[in-house]
């Protein structure tokens, strides 16, 4: 009644027209799951192939491993006794000749050094040993060195040298008890001059939220400016009223004597770019109250957050780079609102008349209403002392730039920074802070970037983000190791160039091309595809599952 | 105190007198303020601000980086850039020349920038490419849609206004946005540039509410070096800051004839911008002087040859107090005598410009066209050359040799053709060519073109709306019926000063056609899906069968009976007969 056609399938028993039919059926069978099979081996891998995006590989292991990263900082410390500090035993049992000659040449130019430490003296020892960037030298002189003033236990130099008034040592001390006593004051001294813990945890403090930092070291890390591989510093010289007054400032010759020595030290930081300009009919934000009792006009500490936001709309932004720009602007006040004078919150006035606003710039008063009298005609010429303003622009960019005050304990005497307004070992420890805070700064953009393009599948990831992304990361190992090594200046060198490639591939305009076109919007636009062609696969595979199932359960019966 | 003494502050507190620094008088501001009824019955007002720089911003060895009355915004940029002249305007509306005449500084519809660079610059592109998105930050204008697909560099078009004489067209980049739309957002950046902001002296008139409702808006910046004096000994920087508007004061005022600063700017002056070392305001009295009447009246006239007319003008001192009156507030008011006004200018005859060029698009359906560009010399005896520039969009292909210039009827060879051809997505095509103008003619340039189809990604928002086409540029010297000023003096008026009078003979005019608006095949934007969709129905229904012919048990199924076999058998069953088989 039924007879098969078509038959591919050569079976050896002489085939019935039922087996024929069972033969059939079977073949139906392994086509449908050869069928499926090669959908599945091969339709799907390759339409997965097609369509997926481009990422290519990151260093997630690294970066992970930068998430909880642990820096360990050292520093060179050079202990240099001089003679009469040790007695000969003692001498005797130092491992290293080399200290021997370094205290000989000490001794030849201690009769040169003074009554009074001075700054020539300070330049002999450093010029003994070059010390190189990061690194400190601390010279111990006997207690009864005539070099110190009586109280003076510790004198810092404008450089990387410190003297050290030695603890009265035992001579029956062995050496390890000598060093073992000298050892909290080198402890203070580098604290000084190179980093304490409190400077760390304030550079870290974007990163590590800790209970510990002071309230006072976390203002100064929130004042000073976040690190950038450079800097525009742009004055402003504000004359609201051109009509009677008429402003004249050596700006340039202020900035090449003034500001320019302290940019030249701080060169191994950031480029520095300085410029100036003088704005027009420019008003405060606020309206300053006239107070009869000293018949002047005054600005309180709480309005002055009112002041800037209408002022920067005229700075004008910095066309040319994309640094963070320092403001520092010189107000002169109008003729009707003069003279003009800042209070603090305890109501006195502020004898600089200037403020600053954190991570922005300074503002400084400049009254000129006493320089002529009511029969000057207007417009005054009035030249303006740049000294004086200069004076409080450089102690504000010091404090906008992170060079923090150092709270010394007491006995320690610090030699002033001198003409450059910056001592070695004040740049030293701005240097640390630095580095640590760029390496912080990096790892967190490394380890976020990571995790976004963790997170979102669909970001194409091209090569030279990739090649950004390990650059970034082997700098920062290599940062980490040169701290480590105490190479400071290499520390510093690694976590720039690893902020400037972090930042790079973070901001790279081709991670947003494909964020917008999700994978359901995939699938949307393939199921036509998929429908058709995977609903009779499962239908068939279906059947053959229950056939197979019908097939047993018919053997069960069978054999019982 | 008549000594004028400048005042320093000693740290004492003593004051004293000292020597001016060397830097004070290095830079002066001028501003300026032109007047002009037009023949239309329109008001043109043209301002000029001007700072002069006695500076050099390419200098090598050291960074120009204090800045006074010149914006640092702008000195960073030309120092940045080693740019050597820099020419940027903004313009909504388009300038009518037939019932207006020419303007003093022309401008196209939409952003216009040219910008030459000095010839140290090793990388022209990449300049070029930031310094348009920093301009457009400083300007908040879309100049960061300016690339290599609408930069052209015209090679005779375009010459440096400014001193020296660069030719090597090499450092010169040119791009317009026709379809730069001009607003608030772009005068108040504008403002801020110029030394006395909007508080004092002229610029206090620059309110945006009345200066964008009106005919013709034109906002511009021309940074250029310059000649400190006559003898040229050294070199300035000028920036110069236009803005040119007409209202259209007739059609807002009920028909009245008169005018005043109050209705057009909504303010009146009392003060010169006390940076500015002039500050003038000029009435165009030339046409029928004593037709109407100006008030306050001035006792000062000036002539001044521009644009080939001698004109003459009431002049305004600002600077000098009894400019103001009792009042102290300046308010120039010009009213017509009787209602003589009425049928002066009745608008309908129009003007007839030396120079004068139109263009437009020809041809129908998606496929092809032909732009047509019509130059009018309407010299009556003078024949003179002008300088065509047009700059394509890739996305229309210019067929060369379809280019035809006919004049009178007859063909005009060009006597010089520069063309360089477009590259799909890379650069458009530029068209420069030197047509000699006959004497009282038409000379019609046309060159049909091909659209092509964009990929999807390529078209703008609202595609349909079409796609612009910059205006073509008309350059020439147009011989002038009086004799041109050509000496160099310091205190000629801004307006007439801008273009350098080579010879006496003629003048340079610069005529903008208006923008082409073309529409080009613009697809069903729901197209990738659809083309998604059928495809994989198509690639379905095939699969579908074929699977289904690989998998089946097929069956022979028993040959059912011919139709008459049944009908039988269904009649046969009725009479109980045995049915056939």
């Amino acid at each position: 009644m039924i007879k098969c056609t078509n038959l591919f399938f050569i079976s050896h028993v002489s085939p019935g027209p039922c087996c024929l039919l069972q033969a059939e059926k079977q073949r139906g069978r392994y086509a449908a799951l050869a069928i499926a099979a090669v959908v599945i081996v091969v339709g799907i891998p390759l339409w997965w192939k097609t369509t997926e995006t481009y990422r290519a590989w990151l260093p997630f292991s690294e970066i992970s491993e930068l998430d909880s990263l642990q820096l360990q900082l050292s520093v060179d410390i050079e202990v240099v006794f001089s003679r009469g500090t040790l007695t000969p035993e003692q001498q005797k049992k130092f491992p290293l000749s080399h200290v021997n000659e370094k205290e000989h040449q000490v001794d030849v130019s201690i009769p040169e050094l003074l009554t009074s430490p001075s700054t020539e003296a300070d330049l002999s020892l450093h010029m003994l040993s070059e010390s190189s960037c990061g690194s400190v030298v601390v010279y111990v002189i006997p207690e009864t060195a005539a070099l110190l003033p009586e109280d003076v236990k510790v004198y810092v130099g404008q450089r990387r040298t410190a003297l050290l008034r030695s603890p009265p040592f035992k001579s029956s001390w062995s050496l390890k008890e000598v060093l073992s006593n000298l050892d909290v004051k080198v402890e203070q001294v580098v604290s000084t001059m190179s980093f304490s813990h409190q400077d760390i945890v304030a550079a870290l403090s974007n990163r590590v939220r800790m209970a510990k930092v002071t309230k006072e070291s976390m203002a100064d890390s929130m004042r000073a400016i976040k690190s950038s591989p450079g800097y525009e510093i742009t004055f402003s010289l504000l004359n609201p009223d051109p009509r009677s007054h008429s402003l004249h400032w050596d700006i340039e010759g202020a900035v090449q004597s003034c500001i320019q020595p302290l940019l030249n030290k701080l060169a191994p930081i950031a480029n520095f770019s300085v410029d100036s300009q003088i704005l027009y009919y420019v008003v405060l934000g606020v309206n300053p109250r006239f107070d009869n009792s000293v018949s002047a006009y005054t600005l309180s500490a709480d309005s002055l957050s009112h002041v800037i936001n209408p002022v920067e709309a005229r700075l004008g932004s910095n066309a040319a780079s994309s640094n963070p720009v320092l403001n520092f602007l010189l107000y002169v006040p109008d003729s009707h609102h003069s003279p003009l004078f800042i209070r603090d919150h305890s109501k006195r006035e502020v004898p600089s008349n200037a403020f600053h606003s954190p991570r922005w710039g300074g503002i400084m008063v400049y009254n000129v209403n006493e320089m002529y009298g009511p029969e000057a005609e207007p417009p005054v010429d009035i030249n303006i002392n740049m000294a004086k303003v200069m004076g409080v622009f450089l102690a504000q960019l010091r404090l906008m730039l992170g060079v923090q005050h150092t709270h010394p304990p007491t006995g320690f005497v610090l030699q002033s920074p001198g003409s450059a307004g910056l001592a070695d070992w004040e740049l030293d420890r701005l240097l640390w802070s630095r580095s640590v805070e760029n390496i912080a700064t990096a790892s967190t953009t490394i380890t976020s970037l990571a995790q976004l393009l963790d997170q979102i599948g669909n970001i194409v990831i091209n090569d030279n983000i990739a090649q950004q992304v390990s650059s970034a990361v082997t700098s920062l190992q290599s940062a980490v190791a040169e701290l480590e090594a105490g190479n400071l200046a290499f520390a510093l060198q690694y976590s720039r160039e690893a902020i400037l490639a972090s930042e790079r591939a973070f901001f790279d305009p081709s991670l947003l091309h494909l964020l917008y076109f999700p994978d359901d919007q995939k699938f949307a636009i393939y199921i036509p595809l998929f429908l058709p062609m995977c609903v009779p696969i499962v239908l068939s595979l279906l059947k053959i599952v229950s056939e197979a199932k019908k097939r047993r359960a018919d053997k069960q019966a069978k054999s019982d | 105190l008549d000594s004028r003494l400048p005042l320093v502050d000693r740290s004492d507190g003593t004051k004293d007198s000292e020597s001016f620094t060397a830097a004070a008088a290095r830079d002066q501001f001028q501003e300026e303020l032109v007047i002009r009824p037009l023949h239309s019955g329109d008001i043109y007002a043209s301002f000029q601000f001007r700072t002069l720089w006695d500076i050099d911003f390419l200098q090598e060895r050291q960074k120009v980086s204090h800045y006074r009355l010149f914006p640092k915004s702008l000195g960073q940029v030309l120092s940045k850039f080693s740019v050597r002249e820099l020419h940027i305007s903004f313009t909504q509306g388009f300038w009518r020349t037939m019932q207006w005449g020419q303007p003093f500084i022309p401008s196209p519809p939409g952003a216009e920038l040219w910008v030459w660079f000095h010839d140290t610059v090793s990388d022209v592109d990449g300049n070029w490419k930031e310094l348009t998105n920093v301009l457009s930050g400083i300007f908040c204008a879309s100049l960061n849609f300016i690339d290599l697909t609408n930069t052209v560099q015209p090679s005779a078009s375009f010459k440096p206004l400014g001193l020296g004489n660069a030719t090597d067209h090499r450092f010169l980049r040119y791009a317009t946005l026709p379809r730069e739309i001009v607003c608030t957002e772009n005068l108040t950046p504008w403002k801020k540039l110029l030394p006395c902001g909007s508080k004092a002296g002229l610029s206090v008139l620059l309110k945006s509410e009345k200066l964008f409702h009106s005919s013709f808006h034109s906002q511009a910046v021309h940074i250029r070096p310059v000649c400190q004096d006559e003898q040229c000994t050294s070199k300035a920087w000028e920036l110069r800051q236009t803005l040119n508007v007409v209202f259209d004061l007739y059609t807002s005022s009920q028909g009245k004839k008169e005018w005043s600063l109050f209705k057009m700017f909504s303010r009146t002056l009392t003060e010169a911008c006390p940076l500015a070392t002039s500050s003038k305001i000029y009435v165009d009295i030339t046409d029928n002087p004593e037709l109407f009447e100006l008030n306050p009246v001035t006792p000062l006239l000036s002539q001044a040859v521009v644009l080939g007319d001698r004109r003459t003008y009431s002049v305004f001192d600002l600077t000098r107090a009894e400019t103001f009156g009792q009042l102290c507030s300046l308010n120039l008011l010009l009213r017509w005598k009787g209602d003589s006004g009425m049928n002066v200018f009745d608008g309908c005859d129009m003007l007839r410009p030396l120079l004068h060029a139109e263009r437009y698009v020809a041809g129908f359906g998606l496929q092809t066209g032909e732009i047509h560009t019509v130059i009018y010399n309407n010299h009556p005896y003078r024949a003179f050359p002008v300088l065509l520039m047009d700059s394509v969009p890739w996305y229309l292909q210019l067929y060369i040799h379809t280019l035809t210039v006919t004049s009178k009827s007859r063909d005009n060879k060009p006597s010089y053709i520069h063309y360089q051809p477009a590259k799909d997505r890379h650069r458009p095509h530029l068209l420069e060519m030197l047509i000699q103008l006959p004497p009282h003619s038409m000379t019609e340039v046309t060159v049909q073109f091909e659209r092509a189809l964009l990929k999807w990604t390529e078209y703008t928002p609202d595609p349909n709306h079409g796609f612009y086409v910059g205006s073509s540029v008309v350059s020439a010297l147009v011989p002038s019926m009086v004799a041109m000023n050509t000496n160099f003096t310091q205190d000629q008026p801004l307006f007439s000063s801008f273009v350098p009078v080579k010879e006496e003979s003629s003048y340079f005019v610069r005529v903008y056609t208006e923008p082409l608006l073309v529409n080009l095949p613009t697809p069903d934007f729901s197209m990738p899906y659809n083309v998604i969709c059928l495809t994989c129905t198509v690639v379905a229904v095939g699969y579908g069968s074929f699977y289904n012919l690989l998998t089946r048990t097929f069956q022979v199924d028993e040959p059912s009976l011919p139709l008459e076999k049944r009908l039988a058998n269904l009649i046969r069953r009725i009479r109980g007969v045995p049915l056939l088989a």
